[in-house]
């Protein structure tokens, strides 16, 4: 028993790289089906069992690969902020995979479903693995796992624009790697160290010598994965690529792949550069503080405009995931709090929304507004669960939304920024406007004749989507285990500034 | 704890409120009486002092805190569900009945919300709910209800930057009286004012509530204004600008009354028009001004809802709203007439009715403390009420021509709210006491002597008088296109013709203007965030790729200087 809790954080990563190659091998789509069902809840029983580990003890988990020595070897480091991202991960796949047989099925060529599975496990692997890693490196090797996965996701869409927005998706996002990997490069010849702790310890002393290939070294690591973070203008990828995939990866990249980008900006930032040198003197805030609060307002908009939901919720995605890099730049503790806090409501809160439309996709064949006119009728659950979560993604108090918008709001006065406060609320208004055309439309208007005979989804469907919307309203009022963990990761990776 | 929660009676409509969709018909009646009176029964149980602490955000949250002035407030929310409740049994739409609840239930908790952020989780939810109130009467109120809730989530952002920077200025979010020496204050205070319909904010009530279904409208005219003005009563009593917004309300209220022709838009405009004494008398501060706006809004609450409810039973009975189409309804509608009339009495502050005995105390207020302005625009104002919704409403609705409709009295239970509003009105005013006992400060006030009688006796009998005399000139009012002539008929019609001239030309003016410029941001956005807009487009991967070196090449030079 000691010795499989001392393996855990490899095994966080080999439970789904394993099924993932079973899964490749199942002739059946339901084989592979129940090979990655197991997988995704063995991952995440692995997660709660580190995440239990790590918030008992102030020391983080340090796993050295193949007794190899760091900085050497290879380390897997987990300490409050990964335990955190790797819960909410593992939390997403598996509430969607009971979700996913049926709307595969539905979705993808029987002959395709094994290959779905298979690639969906490797995104999870890779996804996972950039999360527990602690080796610059390793990081690059994971991402394009998940990313290459990604890739073959999007493409499995029904829609032939799929191949567009994924063969577009493959060429921005290598872009995105290759410029990580430049950083890291960089990195790798100023301080001889690819460990992300031996790096950070090393980098201090090389700064007086070294200051321009590591402060080139950071934008490219910043540019880079604000690509893989969509993060505005660098978003324009993600709105095809959401639009056009299956619902189940829409589902999966929406709730996860994002945040994990997210949680790999915060380390490069807090734990690698801030624990260097001076927060304060690196040249990231005021950029991200711009780019964020241009998305939040623009993307909204866009949002607003679009006639596809599932569009639309991608465009949303993109403002959404400005709170958080705002809260990254905020760089105090309710600000990061409300920043990463914000990583798992929205996850929560966009994977039941776009559950929500795949399970009208799985009934109506269409997620476009027109076709959706009278739904909240006919399928009464299913739209209960996309406006509890739309109110989450508003951010009306006594959901999950409200928590984050709170803290950052709180946090961007505690730094004298009044507007910014008012504008992260006011672009909440926003969001009233886009998921209040989906609900008037949805219940205020006679069901068209394409919506009249449907129902609400099969159960296997219907129970994942509950889950999360009652967990929209449970974030929003129980806030120990978000945004307490999340505040223990802020005051640790402010602690850890110097 | 969890059971002190369970046992607000806020939780107790909301949770009616929900279930009232899933139960069976005949249950659903029984409900819409029971979950109100138990509500009441529950507010009366409340005791002084902090009931309940829940740890929210790091804070301490007293979300159940009870005094006299929360206990009045909610009490008569509770009342108004009720009544509410009874007059809307016929409503065929549940979905409108469920939303009113979870409304009711939202003003509850705000009255008895100890601290701001309890304050904003009530008063987002009474925004969505009335939202949806709103949007049951049908494809109509389609638009409405977006505008209605635009303002309103705008209004609950104003309120949250200024409770965060309330936190963040003085750590504390406890719901105390605030001056407005800070900029979260100065928002808190314009959140607040933006549910009290304050002039120049005051347009969203007259344009959404008359698109309400015959019931809804009852229940819209009950809470919001009046938890905003419950939440000036405990955070700006005493700010004196106040007084000016208020009275600026009170005559925006009248003027627009004068000029309307729509029944219930005569009634919405009548509201902001009353909200303005209650601001008016938060703003006075003095004991027997917030005495005079709390009590005030008690009555306020039972005689709008009065008249609405006959406004109501004419638009359920015969689904005409202008009183151009209306008139000689009193022939068949005997019972709806009275009950309306009584309620035209109680909002003129007739003598022996609920608003006499609480409008007093707010002009009472101005003149103890000598502001001769305000307390002659108060009475002014008071003449003016008179004018617009004591007369015109019933004379136009139920008397004046003979419209030729015919229209029964309403049904049973829509008759028996009205009777019950009635006897309230009358009775408050007959024996003011027990109203009196409820108000936050201890009453040493007669309002039944010889000289106040006699004084607004007087002033609603020349008011009268008044109307009669220009009748024509109001009915000309009634129609669309306007006649020339009538400018040089008379200086007072010429007054009257540059009034409405004035505020006509202003109100379509504004309205073309806020029109247009609308629309030009709607084409301007949709130009760059539409599906073919720059934001909205699919981008070349070529434009991609540029943007991305374009951002590192930014970086590189920002970092460099």
């Amino acid at each position: 028993m000691m010795a499989f809790e001392h393996h855990l954080p490899i095994l966080q990563v080999l439970v789904p790289m394993f099924a993932a190659v079973l899964s490749a091998f199942c002739m059946r789509g339901t084989t592979a089906w129940a090979v990655a069902l197991v997988a995704s809840w063995a991952a995440l029983l692995i997660a709660v069992l580190l995440a239990i580990k790590v918030f008992a003890s102030p020391e983080p988990i340090s796993y050295v690969m193949g007794g190899w020595t760091v900085p050497i070897g290879i380390e897997y480091r987990v300490d409050r902020l990964n335990a955190f991202v790797l819960l909410l991960v593992t939390i997403i796949g598996a509430v969607i995979m009971p979700y996913a047989r049926k709307s595969v099925a539905k979705e993808i060529d029987s002959h395709q479903q094994a290959w779905f599975y298979t690639m969906y496990l490797l995104c999870l692997t890779g996804l996972l693995g950039i999360t527990v890693t602690g080796d610059a490196f390793n990081v690059f090797v994971f991402m394009e796992i998940s990313s290459l996965s990604t890739y073959v996701l999007i493409a499995l869409g029904r829609n032939r624009r799929a191949l567009l927005a994924s063969y577009q998706y493959l060429i921005v996002g290598t872009i995105g790697a290759t410029f990580y990997v430049i950083g890291v490069g960089l990195l790798y010849l100023v301080t001889g160290s690819l460990n992300l702790a031996d790096i950070a310890s090393r980098l201090g002393g090389a700064s007086a010598e070294f200051q321009r290939p590591i402060i080139a070294a950071l934008a490219f690591l910043t540019v880079g994965i604000c690509l893989k973070l969509a993060l505005f203008p660098l978003h324009v990828w993600l709105p095809n690529a959401y639009a056009h995939a299956p619902s189940v990866a829409t589902v999966f990249l929406a709730g996860t792949a994002t945040k994990v980008a997210v949680y790999l900006l915060i380390r490069i930032f807090y734990s690698v550069y801030g624990a260097a040198m001076p927060f304060t003197s690196l040249p990231v805030s005021e950029i991200l503080l711009v780019m964020s609060v241009a998305a939040m307002v623009l993307a909204s908009l866009s949002a607003v405009f679009e006639s596809d939901t599932k569009r639309m919720l991608a465009y949303s995605s993109v403002a959404q995931i400005s709170y958080m890099t705002l809260g990254i730049a905020l760089a105090n503790e309710s600000g990061l709090t409300g920043g990463i806090v914000h990583m798992m409501n929205h996850g929560v809160m966009k994977a039941a929304l776009f559950l929500a439309l795949g399970a009208v996709f799985f009934r109506v064949g269409s997620v476009r507004l027109d076709d959706l006119a009278g739904i909240g009728r006919k399928m009464p659950l299913t739209m209960a669960v996309f406006v509890v979560a739309g109110l989450g993604l508003i951010g009306v108090p006594g959901t999950a939304g409200f928590i984050s918008k709170w803290y950052l709001a709180v946090g961007a006065i505690e730094k004298g920024y009044w507007p910014l406060a008012f504008v992260i609320v006011a672009s909440s208004l926003i969001a009233v406007v886009y998921i209040g055309r989906v609900i008037e439309v949805a219940y205020f208007r006679e069901p068209s004749a394409n919506v009249a005979s449907t129902r609400d989804p099969p159960l296997s469907m219907l129970v994942p989507m509950l889950l999360l919307g009652a967990a929209t309203l449970y974030l929003g009022v129980y806030t120990e285990w978000s945004a307490g963990l999340a505040q223990d990761a802020a005051r640790m990776l402010l602690g850890g500034l110097k | 704890m969890t059971n002190s929660i369970l046992a607000s009676p806020a939780l107790i409509l909301i949770i009616a409120g929900l279930l009232l969709p899933l139960l069976p018909a005949t249950l659903r009646s029984l409900a819409l009486l029971a979950a109100p009176l138990v509500a009441l029964l529950m507010v009366w149980q409340v005791p002084d002092g902090t009931v309940v602490t829940v740890s929210y955000l790091g804070f301490e949250l007293a979300p159940m805190k009870g005094d006299k002035l929360s206990r009045l407030f909610a009490t008569v929310f509770a009342v108004m569900a009720f009544a509410g409740g009874l007059f809307a049994l016929n409503q065929k739409r549940t979905s409108e009945l469920a939303a009113a609840f979870v409304y009711a239930g939202g003003a509850i908790g705000v009255a008895f919300a100890g601290d701001l952020i309890t304050v904003f989780v009530f008063w987002e939810l009474m925004a969505i709910a009335s939202t949806l109130v709103l949007w049951s009467a049908g494809p109509s109120a389609r638009s409405a209800g977006l505008r209605y809730a635009a303002i309103h989530f705008l209004g609950g952002v104003i309120l949250m930057a200024g409770i965060a920077g309330e936190v963040a200025v003085s750590g504390s979010v406890a719901f105390v009286p605030l001056d407005i020496s800070t900029t979260p204050r100065k928002l808190i205070l314009l959140g607040f004012l933006i549910n009290a319909a304050a002039t120049p904010l005051s347009a969203w009530l007259p344009d959404a509530y008359p698109e309400a279904s015959w019931s809804g409208m009852v229940f819209l005219s009950a809470f919001t204004t009046k938890t905003a003005v419950y939440v000036l009563i405990r955070g700006f009593p005493g700010t004196e600008i106040l007084i000016w917004i208020g009275l600026a309300m009170v005559f925006y209220g009248i003027i627009y009354a004068i000029l309307e022709n729509d029944m219930r838009r005569i009634l919405a405009y009548s509201i902001v028009n009353q909200v303005g004494f209650m601001v008016t008398g938060v703003g006075i501060g003095t004991q027997m001004a917030i005495n005079g706006a709390a009590s005030h809004a008690f009555a306020h609450i039972i005689y709008k809802a009065l008249l609405l409810m006959a406004a109501g039973s004419v638009l359920f009975m015969t689904g005409k709203r202008n009183c151009t189409d209306l008139g000689g309804l009193f022939r068949t509608m005997p019972l709806t007439t009275i009950c309306g009339i009584i309620g035209a009495l109680a909002i003129s502050s007739f003598p022996l009715t609920s608003g006499f005995v609480s409008k007093s105390m707010v002009t009472q207020g101005a003149a103890d403390q000598h502001m001769a302005t305000v307390w002659f625009l108060l009475e002014a104002a008071s003449a003016g009420v008179f004018l617009h919704a004591g007369i015109k409403f019933p004379w136009f609705v139920f008397f004046q021509k003979d419209s030729g409709l015919r229209p029964s009295d309403p049904p049973w239970n829509m008759r028996a709210a009205m009777i019950l509003c009635s006897a309230i009105c009358i009775g408050l005013g007959v024996m003011p006491q027990p109203l009196y006992d409820m108000l936050p400060y201890p009453v040493a006030y007669v309002p039944y002597t010889t000289s106040h009688v006699m004084l607004q006796l007087q002033l609603l009998l020349f008011s009268g008088l008044a109307f009669f005399l220009m009748l024509g000139l109001l009915k000309r009012t009634m129609t669309i296109t306007l006649d020339v002539d009538w400018l040089w008929r008379t200086p007072g019609a010429a007054l009257m013709r540059a009034l409405d001239g004035a505020a006509g030309s202003v109100a379509s003016a504004s309205a073309v203007l806020s029109r247009s410029v609308v629309t030009v941001i709607q084409t301007r956005l949709r130009r760059h965030h539409g599906p073919d807009g720059v934001f909205g487009r699919a981008w070349p991967t070529g434009t991609m790729a540029f943007w991305t070196t374009i951002m590192l090449g930014a970086y590189l030079v920002l970092s460099y200087i």
